[in-house]
């Protein structure tokens, strides 16, 4: 494992379903400051779970999830509010408020950092409404500003996705699927954002790919899971070609160890 | 480097409010609040303590004019007046549908021309229209809502017949089928359910309005429900408008389940 | 060799059929007898009823101006009590909605309170109203509150229950209290529905306002009472076409604004 700071650790996490289903089997995974985590593995092998576990968008049966070293699990109310300001998330339908405009929709990203009652009146600092714009510009988009979210192409609701997740200014980026209802083309910028503010703020990313090859493209290390379980975790140096078959095939029951 | 919003896209909700206003401030001009009399403390005190003391007595008395009997009477109007209606507005129906692709449609436009006017005449003045004609009580309710119902149900079993299917009738036509064959055989199979469905939808609708036709004195449950609000008979207000509550809901649910088990 | 299946002894006679007929007949004839139906007084009465008939087909048009002010109120009547009852909807559709309102205690309860509310006819709030407020217009707004409110709950709430869950996550995610995932992920989806709701419980509040003057709360069915207590159907008739005008106009109108909204 590479050394560094933990800034997601989870702990024994398990989560089963109301219906008995099990999302989550024991996981245990420290994900250190500055990586590009990739998840893998086959529909319903827990990735969203996992992913929606750290930001409590899911609660979990058992185990304990740290967040620079704060527990999740625990947290109510505004306090709960406040670590999730911090962790941004991006999603496969992009999940933008399709009758609103671009502006808004960007802005939604920064109502944690606002009482209620000053949102609802649209009382946004003239500081925040000026980073909207940096930020769609980040992702070359800057004359979108007042469209309508539901005029962009695929693509491009990805990435006013990705300008509203930085208006969280987050310290941790969670992506789900995030290119699955992609083009290549656009997959491909919208990688290259991810990574871009990956490099640039040092944001750690935690992202969810069917791809393999992307998998191997972009990510500083990546981590399996199969049937809810953690099956592979490797930095990206020591990934052999051969290795995700395991992931895929199922004939590898055991964790690898890196 | 920012971008200019266009005029429209600046103004177009404060436009909109701005219509919005003006339409309102009009509307607010045109109504006197009246509303807070000198006394409205003290009566609505009395309105108040009557609603939570119903009348259980007059629930059932046994000289037939009780809330179980008057209740039930509601319920024979709304039921005959729709089953008579449904059978009314068949042949409105299919007046009024538009089965032909292209040319004009006189014949269709008519007949929706009709029944929006048997929609919207006031079911009141039909109901007083037949207490003129067969004197006051339930019958000219049932009249009221018989006639009265093919204005709705006619448009709604119209709208049906549209809809269905066009196949069916276009198999039997190249089979060397008849039109009468065709609505044997293809058209009435195919809106059977569906008009059931409709009808029990408009009696729903008909048991409202049977519970206060009485208002005028064509049967039911309203007439004694307007003598108890005129006499300020405030616990016999209660009893009554429980007893219509708890009607329309039962009605509401058995027609809302038989609907669902049609489809 | 071909044989036929052989039909179950209740399919060969269409036994459910049949059942449901007779059970609708025998209530049919219970229902008339209970009523008094009598067909022949229908028909020897009938005279009486195309009579009136005839004198509405003569109508007064002297009466006209008459007319004008009280529809002019309806239409401001019919305004006033839709937006009074969108007001107070907007909350209670939020919270009987089943994606936004996990509780079943309090969305059951909500759920009730509108069911209940639904179930009292139009004219009979009126004549309620009247009585609490006394013989006007406000009696009439009173009612269209109610009755809209009623209404236009429902359609909120369903409306509400079939919106993309997406933004809510988003919000969710970003660290939005509830408020605000209902103002920004919420209401923006359903805007356009609620104006459209909005339009259309306004036709039917104009339909619903223009008899409840007949009880004395507002509009033109004050003159529809008075006409028809003095016999003037020359004048009943002026009333009905002015109803059925202001009726075909505001339904036309709201139906282009509506679709528009689409």
């Amino acid at each position: 494992m590479q050394e560094g700071t933990p800034i997601i650790e989870f702990n024994d996490v398990n989560k089963v379903y109301p219906n008995g289903t099990v999302g989550l089997d024991n996981i245990n995974l420290t994900i250190n400051k500055g990586e590009f985590v990739v998840i893998v593995g086959l529909s319903g092998a827990g990735k969203s779970t996992l992913l929606r576990a750290a930001n409590r968008l899911h609660d979990v049966s058992s185990g304990e999830i740290l967040i620079d070293g704060q527990s999740i699990v625990t947290a109510k109310g505004k306090q709960l509010r406040e670590v999730r300001r911090n962790i941004a998330m991006i999603f496969q339908n992009f999940n933008l408020v399709k009758r609103s405009t671009v502006e808004k929709n960007i802005l939604n990203g920064r109502v944690g950092y606002y009482p209620t009652w000053k949102t609802i009146f649209g009382l946004f600092s003239a500081a925040d409404k000026q980073q909207a714009a940096a930020n769609l510009q980040r992702v070359n988009l800057g004359e979108k500003l007042y469209s309508r979210a539901d005029e962009l192409s695929g693509g491009q609701q990805q990435r006013v996705a990705i300008a509203r997740a930085l208006m969280q200014e987050p310290k941790i980026m969670l992506a789900d699927e995030p290119i699955a209802s992609l083009d290549p083309r656009t997959t491909v910028m919208v990688m290259d954002d991810l990574k871009k503010l990956n490099e640039e703020l040092g944001i750690t990313v935690v992202v969810n790919l069917h791809s393999v090859s992307l998998a191997k493209q972009y990510a500083s290390r990546v981590v399996g899971l199969r049937a809810g379980k953690l099956v592979y975790d490797k930095q990206i140096g020591d990934v052999q070609d051969g290795d995700f078959d395991e992931i895929y095939d199922g004939k590898n029951q055991e964790v690898k160890e890196a | 480097m920012t971008i200019k919003k266009t005029f429209w896209q600046k103004y177009e909700a404060w436009i909109w409010a701005l219509i919005f206003v003006i339409i309102y401030v009009w509307a607010f001009s045109g109504i006197p609040v009246t509303g807070i009399q000198a006394v409205a403390g003290e009566v609505t005190k009395s309105i108040l303590h009557g609603l939570f003391h119903p009348d259980f007595s007059y629930v059932y008395t046994g000289d037939g004019e009780d809330l179980i009997s008057l209740l039930l009477q509601t319920l024979a109007i709304a039921f005959a007046g729709t089953i008579a209606s449904a059978l009314l507005s068949i042949p409105f129906a299919f007046w009024a549908a538009r089965t032909k692709k292209g040319g004009t449609h006189l014949g269709s436009s008519s007949g929706k021309l009709f029944l929006t006017i048997v929609r919207t005449f006031p079911e009141i003045v039909m109901a007083i229209m037949f207490i003129k004609a067969v004197g006051p009580g339930p019958f000219a309710g049932v009249l009221a809502v018989s006639f009265h119902s093919i204005g709705m149900l006619g448009k709604l079993f119209a709208e049906a017949v549209e809809e269905i299917d066009r196949r069916p009738a276009e198999a039997i036509i190249a089979a060397g089928g008849t039109q009468f064959d065709v609505l044997i055989h293809a058209t009435i199979p195919a809106v059977i359910p569906e008009f059931i469905s409709l009808t029990l939808y408009r009696f729903e609708i008909a048991v409202r309005s049977a519970s206060i036709l009485g208002l005028v004195g064509a049967g039911g449950i309203g007439a004694p429900l307007i003598f108890a609000i005129g006499t300020r008979w405030w616990p016999r207000v209660a009893i009554i408008l429980l007893g219509i509550i708890v009607m329309v809901t039962v009605i509401d649910f058995i027609s809302g389940y038989l609907r669902k088990k049609l489809v | 060799m071909n044989t036929i299946p052989k039909k179950s002894f209740a399919q060969k006679w269409h036994i459910k059929a049949l059942v449901w007929t007779a059970i609708v007949l025998a209530l049919f004839i219970a229902s008339c007898a209970m009523t008094g139906v009598d067909v022949g007084a229908f028909l020897t009465g009938f005279n009486q009823f195309m009579q009136i008939f005839y004198e509405m087909l003569k109508p007064d048009w002297s009466y006209v101006p008459f007319t004008i002010k009280p529809i002019i109120q309806t239409i401001q009547m019919a305004l006033i009590g839709t937006l009074v009852g969108s007001i107070i909807a907007v909350p209670f559709a939020v919270l009987a909605a089943r994606n936004i309102v996990t509780n079943t205690v309090i969305r059951g309860t909500i759920r009730f309170i509108l069911n209940l509310v639904r179930t009292l006819p139009d004219l009979m709030l009126a004549a309620v109203f009247v009585a609490v407020v006394g013989i006007g217009p406000m009696a009439g707004v009173l009612t269209l509150a109610i009755f809209s409110f009623g209404m236009i709950s429902k359609l909120f709430y369903e409306a509400i229950e079939t919106i993309d869950m997406g933004p809510i996550e988003a919000l969710t995610a970003a660290g939005a209290t509830k408020t605000q995932v209902v103002w920004f992920a919420v209401l923006p989806q359903v805007y356009n529905h609620f104006l459209s709701y909005f339009l259309y419980t306004f036709e039917i509040n104009v339909r619903a306002s223009t008899i409840l003057g007949y009880l004395g709360a507002g509009g033109i069915g004050e003159l529809l009472q008075r006409s028809l207590g003095q016999f003037r159907y020359d004048r009943t008739a002026i009333v009905v076409i002015g109803t059925f005008i202001v009726v075909v106009v505001v339904d036309t109108l709201s139906n282009q604004l509506r679709e528009r909204l689409q």
